[in-house]
This record gives structure tokens, sequence and C-alpha cells, in this order.
């Protein structure tokens, strides 16, 4: 379902990645790991446009988004295809992002209203059965700042699914999360991915990773030093430094 | 809020601006006797008004360091006769006789009509010029032939004028008025007024030698200007006087005037005038009956220029809301030439003053074919100067959004446009309201300069009447009363949605 091929990205010239291939199949859950710095983030921001590079290309669905250096970048046909993209895969960012001045409701029902061009009773009903899905139909009509961290991270979920993506992208979705939160957000997550829906997580969270994922790739530096079944890579680690760094979670 | 608190403090500071104004009102006694001192310092001072402009007193075009004019002339020859020197003493010629009054200068002599309003401020001498109004229309215009048919035209005039009180108790005309001479006339062959009725010496000056303007009717409301000197310079007066009448004798008066094309068969009743004051006034057609200090009679004056004032702010704080939120935008979003556009129009309206993009848009467009109604053109320059300061507000109320508020829209499928529309936009806007609210109040007040394009606001009206009235005190109070009372539940207001926005960083 998301296809990269030989992606190569620096900012300003302090090359992240430099050819890097993945493979992400319809239905599997791939956790992404790896010490801090290491471009987990980046490569999430890569799969929806959010951030651009230089060379190679990502596929979305058949959507192909190429790098700026590539001879079939097109400035023009960007546009549409990152259209296209982001409507099939949302994104679950660490700080939330909801949207302050609109009510939890309206932060549901904003995108498919004014981007799909979905009827507002229509949008709402979807919204309060998705409310329902992650337990907070009681806060529809709350203000995110009268959430808490946890509440927030469920509602910036719901607003995902309503646009009724193929894929979601989690970029660390619990490490601001006070302790007693992070269980209610995996939750959630673990629900949709017992749904079939194609996921994409960034995490520290070890044994969640270990637990829900089809497959895990260690990122460092940029490269993928490891790919594999959660198994392989967490009871039989082949590699130095993903040894070291799992002996640092798992204690 | 302690209002108490403040009230009393307030109350402290008018207290002692009240007690500043009193002491420096207070120097005019200083000079017992004027004569005494001009004779023992050698030195005449003179008060005029160079701005006012010809053939008065003004600068040479030629040489214009050197003052030039008819009074310039006849100053010089008082001056001789008394045998000293004339120093000369720039003011503005609205406040011309209440400088007088505070000492600033022995004698004020600059057109200044004797009308029984000034009796009780100051003292004149007998009258060195017979003067009378002058209509003047554009010479492709045939409606206007006698006084009367000025009845449903735009008319300009001078401030503070008899001209401008005829105009005013002929009633129906619609009176435009200036304080420079050469602006109405400018006006007058742009349009924007039908006719400009003034003192003949100024309207022959000025429409003359312009093939554009004509000079139509006979000279109306014959009176005299005067020298004018404080109240008890008794002494000073008759001196004065005495040498008028020898100019006049000796025939110097006439070759000065008649240099200037001033010398006219009304000239020969200087020769009889040597009655008390109210001679030369009491055949005035129009002087009203003398003002009276009592305040209910200028409020309604005062609260029409208030409207005003209100209404121009009104119009042009909304245009520079709106303006400015397309120049914030250009410049953060737009392609490289839009942002260099609107950099450039933010960099130079910020930097330079208001009053001269008002000149500017007033009397310097025409030059190229654009010619603004006064109230079109203060709203404009109003507007266009505060849209580039209300553009910097939006700019850092977008900048201040996080950026991650922009991603999580893209990352739901919204465009650019539709994320800063439905997501930055609203959530900037509540952070702009209480600068924004600000700067209202500051575009309030600064609606004052408007008045330098014949926009008749509370500033300009308080302006006529004091210098009608002399009463530049109470008015004066007045008028900054109304200003505060209009400005301060504003600012209250804008404390109150700053402290609100604070506290719910959210709709309510
Ligand atoms: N906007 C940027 N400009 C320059 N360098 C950047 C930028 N964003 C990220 N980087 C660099 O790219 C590298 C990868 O960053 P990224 O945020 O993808 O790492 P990460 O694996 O998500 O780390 P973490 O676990 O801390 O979130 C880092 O070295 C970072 O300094
Ligand atoms: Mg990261």
């Amino acid at each position: 379902m998301i296809e990269i091929h030989n992606l190569s990205k620096q900012y300003d010239n302090q090359p992240l990645f430099k050819g890097l291939h993945l493979n992400i199949a319809k239905g599997s859950v791939v956790t992404l790991i790896g010490p801090s710095g290491s471009g987990k983030s980046t490569l999430l921001r890569c799969m929806n446009g959010l951030e651009s590079f230089q060379e190679g290309h990502i596929s979305v669905n058949g959507q192909k988004l190429y790098g700026i250096h590539e001879q079939n970048y097109n400035k023009a046909q960007v546009h549409l295809t990152l259209k296209n993209i982001r409507r099939k895969v949302g994104m679950v960012f660490q700080q939330f992002n909801l949207f302050p001045h609109m009510t939890v409701l309206h932060n549901i029902i904003e995108s498919p209203t004014h981007v799909l061009g979905i009827s507002q009773a229509e949008a709402e009903s979807n919204a309060i059965s998705l409310l329902q899905k992650v337990h907070l139909e009681e806060k529809a009509h709350s203000y995110p700042d009268q959430l808490s961290g946890g509440e927030q991270q469920r509602v910036a979920i719901a607003r995902s699914l309503a646009m009724k993506p193929e894929a979601m992208l989690f970029d660390e979705p619990t490490s601001s999360l006070d302790p007693e939160m992070i269980e209610e957000v995996l939750a959630v997550i673990k629900d949709l991915v017992s749904e079939g829906m194609t996921t994409v997580i960034a995490t520290h969270e070890m044994s969640f990773a270990s637990d829900v994922s089809t497959d895990v790739v260690f990122l460092e530096r940029g490269e993928i030093l490891e790919h594999g079944s959660p198994k392989d890579i967490f009871y039989n680690p082949k590699n130095d430094r993903m040894r070291a760094f799992l002996s640092r979670f798992m204690k | 809020m302690n209002y108490k608190l403040l009230f009393t403090r307030s109350i402290l500071l008018l207290q002692i601006c009240l007690s500043v104004l009193y002491f420096s009102t207070t120097n005019s006694f200083a000079h017992q006797n004027t004569l005494e001192k001009v004779k023992s310092t050698g030195v005449l001072i003179w008060g005029f008004d160079a701005e006012g402009g010809a053939p008065y007193v003004f600068h040479d075009p030629k040489h214009p360091s050197k003052l030039v004019g008819f009074e310039v002339e006849l100053v010089a020859a008082i001056a001789r006769e008394l045998g000293v020197k004339v120093q000369h003493f720039q003011n503005a010629w609205d406040s011309i006789l209440l400088s007088l009054q505070r000492g600033d200068f022995d004698i004020a002599l600059n057109g200044i009509e004797i009308t029984p309003d000034k009796e009780p401020s100051v003292l004149f001498t007998r009258p060195y010029y017979v003067y009378a109004e002058q209509i003047v229309v554009r010479a492709s215009d045939n409606r206007i032939n006698r006084p009367e048919d000025l009845r449903g035209k735009k008319v300009g005039t001078l401030y503070n004028t008899v001209a401008k009180r005829m105009l005013e108790e002929m009633g129906e005309i619609t009176v435009n008025i200036y304080s420079g001479q050469v602006e109405p006339f400018k006006d007058l062959s742009l349009s924007r007024i039908d006719a400009v009725f003034v003192d003949l010496p100024i309207a022959s000056y000025y429409a003359k030698p312009n093939p554009q303007l004509r000079l139509v009717g006979k000279p109306a409301g014959e009176g005299y200007y005067g020298i004018a000197v404080r109240k008890e310079d008794t002494a000073l007066a008759e001196e004065l006087n005495k040498i008028i009448e020898k100019l006049l004798r000796t025939g110097e008066l006439q070759k000065i005037y008649s240099r200037w094309g001033l010398w006219n068969t009304a000239q020969e009743k200087l020769f009889l005038h040597e009655e008390p004051l109210q001679k030369y006034t009491e055949n005035l057609p129009s002087v009203s009956e003398k003002v009276s200090p009592s305040v209910t009679k200028f409020l309604p004056t005062l609260l029409k220029g208030a409207l005003v004032t209100v209404g121009i702010s009104i119009l042009s704080m909304m245009l520079a809301v709106g303006l400015g939120l397309i120049l914030a935008i250009t410049r953060l979003y737009g392609n490289t030439w839009l942002q260099r556009i609107s950099t450039a129009y933010i960099e130079i309206y910020r930097g330079t003053p208001l009053l001269i993009q008002l000149y500017i848009l007033y009397y310097g467009l025409p030059n190229i074919g654009i010619t603004l109604s006064a109230f079109a053109a203060a709203i404009l320059g109003l507007g266009m100067n505060y849209a580039a300061y209300e553009a910097e507000i939006y700019r850092a109320g977008i900048q201040s959004i996080p950026k991650g508020q922009t991603e999580a829209a893209l990352s739901l499928g919204m465009s650019k446009r539709l994320a800063l529309k439905r997501i930055i936009l609203p959530q900037a806007l509540r952070i702009t309201i209480p600068p924004m609210t600000n700067d209202f109040i500051a575009l309030f007040k600064d609606s004052s300069l408007v008045s330098v394009i014949a926009m008749v606001e509370l500033t300009k009206s308080y302006s006529i009447l004091a210098s009608a009235s002399m009463n530049f005190f109470k008015l004066g109070i007045i008028t900054a009363l109304l200003y505060f009372g209009m400005s301060y539940p504003l600012s209250l207001y804008a404390r109150k949605l700053e402290k609100k926005l604070r506290l719910y960083d959210r709709n309510p």
C-alpha cells in the first residue's frame, strides 16, 4: 500500500536518508523504532507530504510522490498527488494539534464537511459514532483545553478517522502523555489495528510494538538497520546497535 | 480596577494642567507699557502668518528666505516712523490674537478684520485698508453672478473671516473652510467647490492671473483691516493711529498699495475714519451679534464635528482592517512579486508622515488626474496608513499560531487556502483584536489630522469656534473631554478583551 523507493533526504546539506527502501503492505502494522533523531518522524512526514525530499519516490495507493530532484517531479502535479494521498492517509501527532477554537465535534466534522463535502448532519452522526468508538461521546461539545491529554489524543484519532483513511500514521502518539493515560490511547490504536487498518507507528513503547505490529523497523541515523517480525527483532536481534538500543528499554 | 483612585488621580492631573495654563497666561501682565518697551529696546515685534499667503505677507517665491507683501512694506514704514527695527514673529493665523494677548509680540497686523466679536479681547487702531468680499468662479462656469447665486452651492472661504460669516448667514450654502489661501483656489479649479468667497486682495492676487478662474459680481460687504494691540496698550494704539494718518496724508500708503495693485477708490474712505471703532463695524452687513461665551451655544457644532470624527474613524478603520489583512496574507503567502509589493507598501506607509500622505492624496493626485473629495481623501488617507500597521499586527498574529495547526489541517486533506481560512485566521484574528482596538483609539485621535484637507471634524470645529470666540480654554477642555469620553470606554473595552482572551484561550 505504501512503497518507499530509494528515498534520499537532506536537511541543509546534512544527509538523513540515503537511498531508503520500505514496503508497507495493505493491512500491515509497522512500528518504527530507533533512537531520538534517527528519522522516524521525518519518514512519517515524507509519507504524507508534510516534508519534501530530494530523491526517490514514495507511492501511496498508486499515487506517486517524487523527490524534487527527480525528473518526474512536476510542481503542478504535486498538489493533486498530495491531495489524493492526504485524503487516504491520516496522521496523528505527538502534540495532538487539535484546533483550539472549535469544539470536539467541530474538530471532527471540519474536514469531512469542507474537504469531502459531506453534509453537516451526516458528518455529525459519523462523528458521534467515532466518539463512541474512542469512548468520548460525552465530550462532543467540550473544547480541547477542557480535555486531558489522553482524551485530546483520542479525539485527534477520531478526527483523522472521520476522513475514512485507508492508512494511519502515528508519530509517537503517547510520548507527551502522563503514564496513566498512555494505555487508553494505545487501546484505541489496538482496536483500530484489529479492524485491519494499515498502520505505521513511530513509538518508544516497545511492549506495545511487540504486541501489535506485523513488522518492526529499526532506524538509526536515517538508515534501516533491521526490519522483521516483532519476534525476530525483539527476541533475536542480530545487530549490535539494535541490541544496545533494546537493552535500554527492556529492563 | 480601582475607579475611585483613578478618578482622584484624573482630577489631580486636571488641576495641574489648569494651573500650568493659568500661569502661562499671566505673563502678558509683564509688560506695563508696550510703547515704552518698543522705544527703549528699539524693536517692534510684529506677529503675522506667512503661511496665510499673498499679497499680505509671504515668502518671495524667487528668494524663499525673504518676506514680501504689502503688509511687510507697511510695517517697515511704521517702524521707520517709530524709529525702531522690526522683528518678525511667525504665528498661526488662527491663534494670532491669542498669542498677542499672551505677549508673544507687540502688534498683530495680518489682514485682521475689525469686527465687534474681537472687541472684548484686543484693541484696534484705525483701519489701514478697506477690503470687500469677492466671488471667484471657474471661468467656464456661468451659473454664479451675484452673492444670491451662491445658495445651494459649495463655496470655499477662509477660517474666521467676515466672508465665512456672511456665507453662513446667507444659509443654504455648503461652506468649505480652509486655513491656507492657495487651497480654496486649487479646489475651485478642480471643481471640488463651485465658488470661492474671500477678501478682495486675496481674490485679485490669486485668481486674476489664473485664466481658469474669474472674478464675478461687485465686491460685497465692505470692511476694514486694523492693527491689533493688547487692550491695555492705548498709548501704542494712539501712536500707531498718528503714523497711519501720516502715511495716508503723505501718499506713502497709496504708493505701497498701488505697487500691489490694491489701491482703489474704496480706500478713500480711510481718510474719513477717525471715529471710534463702532463706526467701522456697525455697517458690516453680516457680523453676527456678539458671540456669547455660553457653552451650550457651541455644543451642537462640536457634536456635529464629533459625529464626523466618529464616522471618519469607523470607515477608515474598516478600510485599514480589510486592506491590512490582504497585505499581511500577500506578504506571508504571495509569490515573490506580491511579497515585495506588500512589503514595500508597509514600509513606505510606516516610514512617512500621515500628514504628507494626506497632502499627496488630496492636493497631489489631481496633478495626475485623480480628484478625490475631502471625505474620500480623509478615509483613504487614514485607512491606507493604518492598513500598514494592521498588516503587521495580522502577520504577528498569524505567525504566533503553532506550525502543528497547519500540519494537522493539511494532513486532514485541507488545502493551504482552506487551512488558512478555517484554522489559522480564526485563531490569529482573536489575538489581533486587542492591539487593533488600541490602534482604533490611536486612529480616532489621528483623525484630527484630516482637518488639513478641509474636513471639518471635531478638532477643526474646535479651532474654528475657538478662534472666532477667542475661547480656546473652555472650548479646548470641552473638546478634549469629547475625545476622551469616546476613546476611554474603547480602551477599557480593549483591556477587558485582552484579559478575557488571556483567560480563555478559546471561543466563549
Ligand atoms: N526542520 C529541520 N531542519 C533541520 N534538521 C532537521 C529538521 N527536522 C529534523 N531534522 C533533523 O533530522 C533528524 C531526524 O529527525 P526526526 O525528528 O525525524 O527524528 P526522530 O527519530 O523522530 O526523533 P525523536 O525520537 O526525537 O522524535 C534529526 O537529526 C534532526 O535534527
Ligand atoms: Mg520524532
